[in-house]
């Protein structure tokens, strides 16, 4: 129960950060979205193997959480407890890669352990991005923006409609759940039979509410089609903020900057 | 001006499950007047007041919004006459901003650019929330959603106010607030509510349903002074109409 609500502002503070105001926060959504996607397949992009050259690109979540004024320490607690889920995806990549790609001292690392931290670098960045993109822009301008890239709107609006009923649906089962709690006297309830009655009342009540959002819908002259409301520019800032991204990262794509580092500190060496 | 005139005719309403929720209920509601619908839990007024706009269909009956019968060719129509606000904000707001939300109705009705500006801020500073535009719904107080969705209802520039129980859950202040704020309006306005103190105070006329039918209709302060009526459609008087709990004084 203390876990929902706490999930719930959680949830809140990301869209009030979302309301801040900063250079990264006044740009265009779509900005934002196309540099994010870019973000992301570049970062994908590369070989299973690949730890080192996927390094650089933390450069774009560093740079934004600065220029966006946005808690870094937040964003980090979010993307650790997502590390479990990824660990588990990646899991069985050890014990069925055994090739032996790296030597540290005598110990052999096997491509199951580098697959593994490359899919853990990609994660975190692809996730961080994406946080990085509902922080700066808001759950809504990035639908609305996905709407525009040519996302169907039925789709747009099931995720809009999900986040904004996400808060009710999330009171309505702390508050049920409180109830079951307190009449258990500290024990687990009536067990599965109780919890499972307590999930149908969610959705036979999730299901009412439905019926009363459709109804205020149809009552405000509602016939199947949202009508949205767009009020946003793509200038030069914005041009300028694609462009220069995009750049960085087909350069980080294309070059193994690592790899000419590692020349550049052995030529200063000699 | 005939399109403010709400007529009832012999309305009944039941239920799949059979159950008879409303019978026989005929009035008439003309220009300007403010009506409460009163009534004990399961009297009928919540599905009554769903069908001054076509939410529920009547089993028999007729309903005419002015010169207009309410049918299925006709519901855009009367829909945007009959504006209503429901009892839960939170099944009325369901945009992503207060402002989205007071653009919606508008925006179905065919409004654009600045015409929905214009719209959308008269509408929210009619009910003092201009400042509430860019939040969420959700992040919204209790007394901020009502008066949001009055807004809602409101940007459509309805010619008949239909509200479900509006100071529900609302604290003593933001409920004087909202009396204060409708007592402005020149809409026919209909309530249904359990605050007989502001039905009091807003109402010229009360109907009273009783299991599905209408026990009185009349003037709101002879239907409060008659306490065998009252009593009889579990009722009580307003707390402003009885004696002081101390001295028992009127």
């Amino acid at each position: 129960m203390i876990s929902i609500n706490a999930a719930v502002i959680d949830l809140k503070r990301l869209d009030l950060l979302a309301n801040s105001n900063s250079l990264i926060h006044s740009l265009d959504a779509r900005a934002k979205v196309i540099v994010t996607f870019i973000f992301i397949v570049s970062v994908v992009s590369f070989g299973k193997y690949e730890c080192a050259r996927l390094l650089p690109f933390l450069i774009f979540p560093v740079v934004t959480i600065l220029l966006a004024n946005l808690p870094p320490l937040y964003f980090v607690r979010k993307i650790v407890l997502l590390c479990p889920f990824i660990l588990m995806v990646g899991l069985f990549n050890p014990v069925f890669d055994r090739t032996v790609l790296y030597h540290i001292g005598q110990i052999g690392i096997s491509g199951g352990w580098v697959s593994l931290a490359s899919l853990l670098i990609r994660s975190i960045l692809t996730i961080g991005a994406a946080f990085l993109l509902v922080g700066t822009t808001g759950f809504t301008a990035t639908c609305q923006t996905l709407e525009r890239v040519g996302i169907p709107q039925f789709f747009v609006v099931q995720l809009l409609f999900l986040h904004r009923y996400l808060f009710v649906l999330a009171d309505e089962t702390s508050r049920t759940s409180r109830a079951r709690e307190l009449r258990s006297c500290g024990k687990k309830g009536l067990g599965i039979s109780s919890f499972g009655s307590l999930v149908g009342h969610l959705l036979l009540r999730t299901w009412l509410r439905a019926e009363r959002i459709h109804t205020a819908m149809l009552a405000r002259g509602f016939t199947g089609q949202i009508h949205a409301l767009r009020q946003s520019h793509f200038g030069m800032y914005e041009l300028c903020f694609v462009l220069g991204w995009s750049l960085i990262f087909i350069s980080l794509r294309m070059l193994d900057i690592p790899d000419a580092l590692r020349t550049l500190a052995a030529g200063f060496a000699q | 001006m005939s399109h403010h005139i709400i007529e009832v005719t012999k309305l009944q309403h039941v239920y799949p499950d059979g159950t008879i929720a409303i019978k026989d209920v005929s009035f008439r509601i003309t220009h300007g007047e403010s009506v409460a619908i009163i009534g004990a839990n399961g009297a009928g007024k919540s599905t009554l007041l769903q069908h001054l706009n076509g939410s529920l269909n009547a089993t028999s009956g007729q309903i005419r919004i002015g010169d207009t019968q309410l049918t299925q060719g006709t519901l855009p129509n009367i829909r945007r006459t009959v504006g209503m606000v429901f009892q839960y904000p939170d099944d009325q707001l369901f945009m992503p901003t207060v402002f989205e939300d007071v653009a919606f109705g508008p925006l179905n009705l065919g409004l654009s650019g600045s015409e929905i500006e214009r719209c959308v801020t008269e509408a929210l500073e009619r009910v003092g929330a201009e400042h509430l535009r860019a939040k969420p719904p959700y992040h919204l107080s209790g007394g901020e959603k009502k008066r949001v969705a009055i807004a809602t209802v409101l940007a459509m520039s309805p010619d008949i106010l239909v509200m479900d129980e509006p100071t529900s859950g609302l604290d003593p202040f933001a409920r004087r607030q909202l009396i204060s704020l409708l007592r402005d309006f020149k809409h026919t306005k209909i309530f249904t509510s359990h605050d007989l103190d502001m039905v009091l105070d807003l109402c010229q006329r009360t109907i009273i349903l009783h299991e599905g039918t209408v026990m009185a209709d009349g003037p709101t302060s002879d239907i409060f002074r008659n306490e065998t009526l009252l009593s009889a459609c579990r009722l009580e008087k307003p707390f402003s109409m009885q004696g002081c709990p101390v001295c028992g004084r009127t």
